[in-house]
């Protein structure tokens, strides 16, 4: 705790200051302790077999963190918990000043069915769901407003198009561009790189350090460890339980690895009833 | 001329039952054609199939208390389709089974009861004009009744269409923005089973289900947008109706079967030459574009 920076109005209330900060251009930074993102003893289960276990562990508000670990560390489980979409077995997931519903959450890419018969500026549109709901009018403004966040994913003049005869790294980015139209302080994404070439990762990449440069907050699943530690300025390492967090260089340590890898493979089929915390 | 005329025009300005029938295949297609499109677009393509199976119990029930009563059988089939359609979207939601496995399930069960209870409590006739419809015999109530359930059906899909569009193509993310995902789901099944209800009448539970699915997999090879598969669905599910009463008129065919196969057709037709990635066009234009 305490390790976390956020930018806070002067005389804004962001929780309980631990550190005092500097003042310069009418803004104050400072250390704050109220976490955008809070995960307290969660456990969630899959068929009794826990995919995370007491996982206990903060967000900050405006933090740009990566989680990563092993295949069947728990990684989409804990960022669908925290979007809502799992309820936990023991333990809770609070969000601090946004609703679960004002997430905005990528799916993986695969959970799709990219042959469903919708054009490319409808897909973006969901992104406004928000806003229009099932029922609500989609005004001009909207459609220009989709038009431009395709512009700024590098799709001008896709809106027509239908999204699945776009290639792979297109769809990555109309999901972004899906993304940013929700205009979401809280932004969640599984897996954004995968199945998607160099030169749309680096756009992509991009987009993410604008969002982090806005003071959104914003928490990737990733699996290139390399990418991380030039992008990502914190990273949580995930096993099932919780390995390490914080400064990315210090949690991406060989011996950290080591020990996530060794906690996921000690994958138990008859494990006993577990009966206490981690 | 006249000759066409009496081929396809004379049978229904002679025969009011003809009228009739015509008239119902054109409710049936209003509702069945965008029921189709949606199945096919959510992968249900067969649960269809076993939910059209499942009114069959419901309507033995309604036919042993009140005769053959169409508002008793029709609510006796709408109910049992409820119930399977309720029972087997709880348990693939709350056990690792799969939706098309825990319907089949439900419906076999639901088609064994309904078997059982026609071919105890009635005449193999019974079973075969529920089995197959008649839609030569449809009278002013049933008439009245398919109409209502395609105009039921028309105005809540356009109510519900963003929301259950939106829930096919990323049931995840509308659960993630608090969508309610769920009871565009559940609405939609409720109108797939009063479809089913409104076609077992004419076409018997066997066969409305064909009316529904030929004329969406058909538009698949027409068109690329929801909206129009439902039109290109609709049309021709009108159309097969048109023809395959002429043809049971003119050949004293069944008419069900003649409808649906009529449909059958248009759908092998359509797999042949569809604009879209129909197998001759394929053929054809083998010479790709420039890059």
């Amino acid at each position: 705790m305490g390790r976390w920076k956020a930018i806070c109005y002067r005389g804004g209330s962001c929780g309980r200051v631990v550190a005092g900060g500097r003042v310069g251009f009418g803004l104050v930074e400072m250390t704050v302790s109220v976490p955008m993102v809070s995960l307290r003893d969660v456990t969630v289960a899959y068929d009794r077999h826990p995919a995370i276990h007491h996982l206990s562990c903060f967000f900050a508000k405006g933090c740009l963190t990566a989680v990563v670990g092993p295949n069947g560390a728990g990684k989409s489980t804990l960022v669908k918990s925290i979007a809502g979409l799992l309820r936990p077995l023991e333990g809770h997931v609070r969000l601090n000043g946004v609703e679960h519903r004002d997430v905005a959450y990528l799916p993986q890419l695969a959970n799709i069915d990219d042959s469903f018969p919708i054009s490319v500026r409808d897909v973006v549109l969901l992104g406004l769901w928000r806003r229009t709901g099932a029922f609500g009018e989609i005004s001009k403004a909207m459609c220009d407003e989709a038009s431009k966040a395709l512009s700024t994913v590098g799709l001008d003049g896709f809106e027509e198009r239908a999204f699945g005869s776009v290639s792979a790294g297109q769809r990555q980015r109309v999901l972004f561009a899906r993304v940013l139209i929700a205009d979401s302080q809280l932004i969640l994404l599984d897996e954004p790189f995968s199945a998607v070439d160099s030169r749309t990762v680096a756009d992509l990449i991009r987009l993410i350090e604008r969002w982090h440069g806005e003071g959104r907050t914003v928490i990737a699943v990733l699996h290139d460890h390399e990418q991380v530690r030039r992008h990502f300025p914190d990273s949580l390492l995930l096993a099932r339980e919780l390995v390490a967090q914080g400064a990315t260089s210090d949690v991406l340590s060989p011996a950290n690895l080591l020990r996530a890898r060794a906690m996921s493979e000690a994958w138990d089929e008859d494990a006993d009833v577990c009966r206490g915390a981690a | 001329m006249t000759v066409l005329y009496d081929w396809l025009i004379g049978p229904f300005a002679d025969f009011s039952f003809m009228r009739r029938a015509l008239v119902a295949c054109l409710a049936l297609s209003l509702g069945s054609g965008a029921m189709g499109v949606f199945l096919v677009l959510r992968r249900m393509s067969l649960i269809g199939d076993t939910m059209a199976h499942s009114v069959l119990p419901g309507a033995a029930i309604g036919f042993m208390l009140a005769g053959v009563s169409l508002p008793a059988m029709s609510l006796g089939g709408f109910v049992a389709g409820l119930l399977v359609a309720l029972a087997s979207g709880l348990v693939s939601r709350f056990t690792p089974l799969k939706e098309d496995a825990s319907f089949a399930s439900f419906f076999m069960i639901s088609l064994a009861i309904g078997v059982l209870l026609v071919s105890t409590h009635g005449s193999t006739v019974d079973l075969m004009h529920v089995l197959f419809g008649s839609i030569l015999a449809v009278d002013d109530s049933s008439l009245i009744l398919m109409a209502s359930v395609a105009s039921v059906t028309l105005l809540l899909l356009a109510v519900i269409f963003r929301g259950l569009v939106a829930e096919c193509f990323d049931p995840l993310y509308l659960r993630a923005v608090k969508g309610r995902g769920g009871v565009y789901h559940v609405l939609f099944l409720v109108l797939v089973v009063l479809n089913m209800v409104s076609g077992f009448q004419a076409l018997g539970t066997l066969m409305a289900v064909g009316l529904m699915m030929l004329p969406a997999t058909a538009a698949r090879f027409w068109a690329r947008q929801v909206w129009s598969l439902i039109f290109v669905a609709t049309l021709t599910a009108f159309v097969s109706g048109y023809i395959g009463l002429v043809l049971s008129y003119q050949y004293n065919l069944p008419s069900g079967p003649a409808i649906v196969l009529v449909a059958g057709m248009i759908y092998l037709i359509s797999i042949a030459v569809g604009p879209r990635d129909g197998i001759f066009l394929r053929l054809l234009t083998r010479r790709h574009l420039r890059s």
